[in-house]
């Protein structure tokens, strides 16, 4: 009854090169600095974001947070159901840069991994409330739906073993199993 | 606007049962709804916006602009909630209400849910109290909503249910993985598992098919339409008798009342905002604990200047609703099977008798958990964010059971809805607030509760466990919320009669689940359903033509 799961589309190997063929688009568009390609943040903010939600969720295997599409999703919701949170994105990215700034001399997109994750561990003691929302909001674009622009080609879903798509309606007319009351 | 018998103020799991049984019986009827009627067209599988997950919104109501809540925080001060936060205490708005979208648990309380005080004394600054109704007055109409609803279900494990005459319409869905893992378990531990009884289609009834097993069902429409609510069974049912009228995104203002202090309408706000008035010989108000209260205390009038039915200061006390709690188990094999809805086993053997304790309540599996619902929920010591929690996710969203339960709450007279005195919503109406909290023996039950969640799961094979059993800061009340105009004999400490018929005017009635004395330990839905088929017999069988019989 039970032994009807569907396997993923793609094997693995195919996910990863999948995954790498998107980030070079994503890179491509960043080097050509085109607008409008997000609808709130600016192209730097969105850079100092993607550092931060991809030590949130960071690639190994599957897609780091921003490579399935996290940024689209926060953004998307900046002029969305989220519009109360812009002024905490604006001032806790701020106070990103400047953490970054101060401690290497450097933008926070160009730091090292490393110094990335001690920058984001230090963004979590010192701001709190800031590190909370981008947590709570990069894990909703990553494992949530993707028609919000995260969770790109349900990434997350088949890293967790889910069918996608779904496979529905096929113990619909199994009626043998337990009894009438 | 023509004069009609009846208002009916809501079209939830209430207000569609009396609006049926009204106009099936010649009565004229307007059902007013401030929500929306969705259909399968609406149904959206959205993890972020439905109505168990609202981090993006309600998917059925109300929304967050204009339609706010104050609530009371630690320090005393209030605070304002959205309808998709928490402490807004949400149902839904809409069509059906809570039913379009809930999980469909489809309970019979016990006998002793009834009797509670007399079961076990009233706990200091409690309001324990028992129904002037019991499990016998109510029988015959918690059958009536099984077999008109759609019930399906098996309660032939539990020894514990009261007396039924007739065997639920439909058998339960087949086992999931989760009940085959659970059962033995149970059985080991001495405790006497079953079927969850379901307002769901497992096999084809009342002319729509089964359940198709899909990972998205509590908090959500249903695609193919086997979930039973009040939007697909009683409410086609009353509009297709002509007697009924359904007017959607209207907002009642408040009850009018004559010089006598008898309603004679209601003043609604329609979906233009248009303030209008609908006249009538009755008034039914079927808006769901919060809402309901609400609208008595803002029908103020020369004789009644603290509210409609309260004079006596007991509209919006003893608001309740479950206090969850209960454990997840780790395994180390698969424990999942993406079959829907996932909620399938449940015991009852620890809703009452133990001693030292107020009650108690069901214990039963999880529905489905998505997973942007296990991102928290992760074993002790998992990191919250980074790579090992991007590993726990891959580890565990398929090796966890939830087991958890609606330990039933001692109601105390000082939860409860008042009117905020300066917020108002969209249409200039002042809005719900709440204060108090539920009765500390509440938490001490809660917290039993979790541990006995906990050994099942252990029994199970679980290799790490998690409590969850908090003690929160405020009321409870949500989805299950009841309690708001008790029914009672004493006009003095209660709201409604028996018959769910105001004490103070004979003309307005309060059908829905504020009625509810003491709220049960399970999901409170065919207990609302019953109590509305039961007003709504004596209310048809005192009608007498253009007025009620004293």
């Amino acid at each position: 009854m039970l032994s009807s799961r569907e396997k993923p589309r793609l094997t693995r190997r195919q996910f990863v090169y999948a995954g790498a063929l998107g980030t070079a688009a994503i890179a491509i568009g960043c080097r050509a600095g085109r607008r409008g390609e997000w609808e709130y943040l600016s192209e730097y903010q969105a850079r100092t974001l993607a550092a931060i939600c991809d030590q949130i969720v960071p690639a190994d295997e599957f897609p780091s947070a921003s490579q399935a599409g996290v940024l689209s999703y926060i953004d998307r919701q900046l002029v969305r159901h989220y519009r109360r949170h812009r002024d905490a994105y604006r001032s806790g990215l701020e106070g990103a840069q400047a953490l970054s700034q101060r401690r290497f001399g450097q933008d926070l997109a160009s730091l090292s991994p490393p110094q990335k994750l001690e920058i984001v561990n230090s963004i979590e003691k010192q701001n709190p409330r800031f590190f909370e929302l981008v947590r709570r909001h990069t894990l909703e674009g990553y494992y949530g739906s993707p028609r919000h622009g995260g969770n790109r080609d349900a990434i997350s879903w088949r890293m967790l073993g889910l069918s996608e798509p779904p496979v529905l309606g096929r113990a619909q007319y199994d009626l043998r199993k337990g009894s009438p009351s | 606007m023509n004069r009609v018998n009846a208002i009916v103020v809501g079209a939830g799991a209430a207000g569609g049962i009396v609006a049926k049984e009204l106009a099936v019986a010649g009565l004229s009827v307007v059902l007013l709804e401030r929500g929306k009627w969705y259909t399968a067209n609406d149904c959206r599988k959205d993890d972020l916006r439905n109505q168990r997950t609202t981090v993006l919104g309600n998917a059925f109501g109300p929304e967050d602009d204009g339609n706010p809540r104050v609530w009371m925080d630690e320090g005393g001060l209030p605070q304002i909630a959205l309808p998709s936060e928490g402490a807004y205490q949400n149902n839904a708005a809409c069509v059906g209400g809570g039913t379009l979208s809930y999980g469909a648990q489809a309970w019979r309380y016990l006998p002793q849910d009834f009797r509670m005080r007399s079961t076990y004394g009233a706990p200091a600054g409690s309001s324990l109290e028992d129904w002037p109704i019991s499990y016998d007055d109510l029988e015959p109409f918690y059958e009536k909503a099984e077999y008109e609803i759609g019930i399906s279900g098996d309660y032939g494990g539990t020894p514990f249910h009261g007396p039924r005459r007739r065997p639920l319409p439909m058998p339960p869905l087949s086992p999931n993985r989760e009940f085959t893992i659970l059962e033995p378990a149970a059985k080991r531990l001495g405790l006497h598992p079953f079927h969850i009884p379901m307002a769901r289609n497992s096999i084809p009834y009342n002319g729509r098919g089964p359940c198709m097993r899909c990972r998205w069902c509590c908090g959500f429409a249903c695609e193919v339409d086997a979930k039973n609510g009040s939007q697909n069974t009683v409410i086609p049912i009353a509009l297709n008798t002509g007697n009924c009228e359904l007017r959607t995104g209207c907002m009642v203002k408040e009850i009018l009342t004559d010089e006598r202090g008898r309603a004679r309408g209601v003043a609604y706000f329609d979906s233009d905002g248009h303030l209008k008035k609908q006249l009538s010989d009755l008034v039914v108000v079927s808006a769901c604990a919060v809402e309901s209260a609400r609208l008595l205390l803002n029908s103020k009038s020369r004789l009644f200047p603290e509210g409609l039915g309260n004079r006596h200061d007991q509209v919006g006390r003893n608001l309740q609703g479950h206090h969850y709690t209960g454990a997840i188990g780790y395994f180390d094999f698969d424990t999942y099977d993406d079959v829907g809805p996932g909620a399938s086993i449940a015991i009852c053997d620890y809703n009452h008798g133990t001693p030292g304790l107020y009650g108690g309540g069901m214990l039963a599996n999880e529905f489905i958990r998505l997973p942007i619902h296990t991102v928290d929920h992760l074993p002790a010591n998992t990191p919250r964010w980074g790579l090992g929690h991007k590993q726990a996710m891959r580890a565990w969203h398929r090796r966890s059971i939830v087991i958890f339960g609606p330990t039933q709450q001692i109601p105390s007279a000082d939860g409860r809805v008042t009117l905020d005195p300066d917020v108002k919503d969209k249409w200039g109406l002042p809005v719900a607030r709440f204060s108090g909290n539920v009765h500390p023996e509440t938490f001490e039950i809660g917290e039993v509760q979790a541990s006995r969640a906990e050994a099942w799961l252990k029994e199970a094979g679980a290799i790490h466990t998690s409590l969850m059993a908090g003690k929160p800061h405020s009321v409870s009340a949500g989805q299950h919320q009841a309690g708001t105009c008790r029914m009672g004999v004493d006009p003095h400490a209660s709201v409604v009669n028996r018959n769910c018929q105001l004490h103070d005017v004979d003309n307005v009635f309060v059908i829905d689940s504020s009625v509810h004395v003491t709220n049960g330990g399970f999901n409170p839905a065919l207990t609302i359903m019953a109590i509305a088929y039961f007003a709504s017999q004596s209310l048809v069988g005192n009608w007498k033509g253009t007025g009620m019989r004293s």
